[in-house]
């Protein structure tokens, strides 16, 4: 019982600190989620593990920069950024993925592990080593205990929930909506009911592509935008997916969320790149003990 | 007097197709019709290729050899998207629903398509809903939660949001009570007036040849025996050649 007023104590000596780490935790945990969501979307589909999610993240963030530098608006540069990936996503996954369809699933890793590393490549070659900004669109900052905190941050957690909002929409209540949803669980009925399934595939990549690129142009104001900077975030976002139950979009948001405000507390008493550990102790955990996916519901 | 293999005005004609399974050969060349309009069943003993004849027209497997046609056109090298945009309907064997869509939803998959009007969709669905009163109470419901009666119901009645020409039915009353045997009599009944060609793969032989007019026989992966339904009616020695019953 001691050790637990201790902690209480701590706790309360530390109040603020909690309230920004869970700030900063939601935030991080929101693009998480954006990462993740395309992700797991692309995995529930067509059961494609894409490694090259971390590049269309880096690609995004680099489309932004230049329309950013072109146009001056980084709403312009969003929206370009988003529909350039997509539409770049999707050519990917006509030209590698498609062919693929119906073999090993090693193969399609090696197919999206190679586009990994020919984009990254070809960012460096293009962009070089030196990491590039994104000039956040406004700069206003509001008083959050001793911290000036900026109202960007903010932005983008409202931002990435509408996109995930809007993505939940979709997929509930469209046409196309129903079609990924009955190509999901059951591609060969879906195709017997006239629905285009190669089509609804390369669809869905797109989407998955354009949200990676969303994030990468709302995150890259916080990071710096360089040609490795897919890897972390993808590595983090497969964590969340096998976390959040493989293919499962509402687990994928929710684990999101979880583990950045995991870390985040984590890191006010150990240093942020220690932190780190604590979601692969989430994910050993959930491999252990609950190998669907710690946010589905038990399987019947 | 057995009636000519195809029929004169053929919908769906298959031409001494063979379909291989890997490296097992399932199919060793069947040949049959259904005309317009027409029910015809498929009869023979587990693992004659019955199943096997309905995806290789559905476009589901490929065939090695031989080809399908629909109203004089191949199309054995067709996506089954396409086939079902042309008018070919499936209700596979272990029905297929997708369980966590709503019934809405499920019927929706058919539904959705170019070129149909609102007014339509709501006919459709209004005939369905007239025919399985049960999809309509339960539209919002998860597809995964229905009985398995219902959910025959909703695999028949999502084959008929395509509008199709021909149903390609698989075993509907397997598994299911009575009643529920009855009812699915009577939607092929209702489906034959309407106008809309069965290819009905059956044990139940006696549903089978009250519902049709022709009947093909298969064994081993080939049709043995072709004949009007009325005949074998009449004369049960043929069915208890083939099918022991």
């Amino acid at each position: 019982m001691d050790f637990l007023w201790h902690v209480w104590d701590a706790l309360a000596a530390n109040r603020d600190i909690i309230v920004i780490q869970t700030v900063n935790g939601i935030v991080t945990g929101m693009i998480l989620a954006l990462v993740a969501s395309g992700l797991t979307l692309i995995f529930g589909i067509m059961d494609v593990v894409n490694f090259a999610h971390g590049e269309l993240f880096m690609l995004g963030a680099y489309v932004g920069v230049i329309v950013l530098a072109a146009t001056g608006s980084f709403w312009t540069a969003l929206i370009v950024s988003v529909l350039t990936v997509a539409l770049i996503g999707a050519v990917l996954q006509i030209t590698t993925l498609r062919p693929l369809i119906g073999r090993d699933p090693l193969t399609t890793i090696l197919a999206t592990f190679g586009i990994s590393l020919v984009l990254q490549n070809y960012a460096l070659w293009q962009f070089g080593p030196v990491a590039r900004k994104i000039q956040e669109p406004f700069t206003g900052q509001f008083t959050l205990f001793y911290l000036q905190y900026p109202w960007y941050r903010l932005v983008i957690a409202g931002l990435s929930a509408a996109i995930i909002t809007a993505l939940y929409l979709f997929l509930r209540y469209s046409t196309y909506g129903i079609w990924i949803r009955a190509t999901t669980q059951d591609r060969v009925m879906a195709q017997a009911m006239g629905i285009p399934v190669p089509s609804v595939h390369t669809a869905v990549f797109a989407i998955g592509a354009g949200m990676a690129a969303a994030s990468g142009v709302l995150f890259g104001p916080l990071v710096g935008v360089n040609h490795a900077m897919g890897l972390d975030w993808v590595l983090k976002a497969f964590i969340v997916v096998v976390v959040g139950g493989m293919g499962n979009l509402g687990g994928s948001i929710a684990a999101s969320i979880f583990i950045s405000l995991l870390e985040a507390y984590a890191s006010i008493w150990v240093s942020p790149s220690q932190a780190i550990i604590v979601s692969s102790v989430v994910l050993i955990l959930t491999l252990l003990f609950r190998p669907t996916g710690l946010f589905v519901p038990t399987p019947k | 007097m057995s009636p000519p293999v195809t029929p004169q005005d053929s919908l769906v004609t298959v031409e001494d197709i063979h379909t291989y399974y890997g490296k097992s050969h399932i199919l060793h060349g069947v040949s049959l019709g259904v005309g317009r309009g027409e029910v015809v069943g498929l009869l023979g003993r587990n693992g004659v290729g019955k199943s096997t004849t309905l995806k290789t027209i559905m476009g589901l497997v490929h065939p090695s050899q031989g080809r399908v046609l629909l109203e004089g056109k191949p199309i054995t090298r067709l996506p089954p998207h396409k086939l079902a945009r042309l008018g070919i309907g499936y209700v596979p064997e272990d029905r297929r629903i997708f369980r966590l869509l709503t019934v809405m939803e499920n019927l929706r998959t058919g539904l959705d398509r170019a070129g149909v009007s609102e007014a339509k969709k709501q006919e459709l669905l209004d005939k369905v809903y007239a025919y399985f009163p049960v999809l309509a109470e339960r539209r919002s419901q998860a597809g995964g939660t229905l009985s398995g009666g219902e959910q025959q119901m909703l695999a028949i009645a999502r084959a008929m949001m395509l509008e199709p020409k021909i149903i390609l039915l698989d075993e509907p009353t397997e598994g299911l009570m009575p009643r529920m045997v009855s009812q699915i009599s009577q939607i092929i009944d209702v489906l034959h007036r309407e106008g809309v060609a069965i290819l009905l793969v059956e044990q139940n032989v006696p549903l089978t040849l009250a519902a049709s007019q022709r009947i093909y026989i298969m064994e081993k992966g080939v049709v043995r025996h072709h004949a009007a339904a009325a005949e074998l009616k009449a004369d049960d020695a043929v069915i208890h050649q083939y099918l022991g019953v």
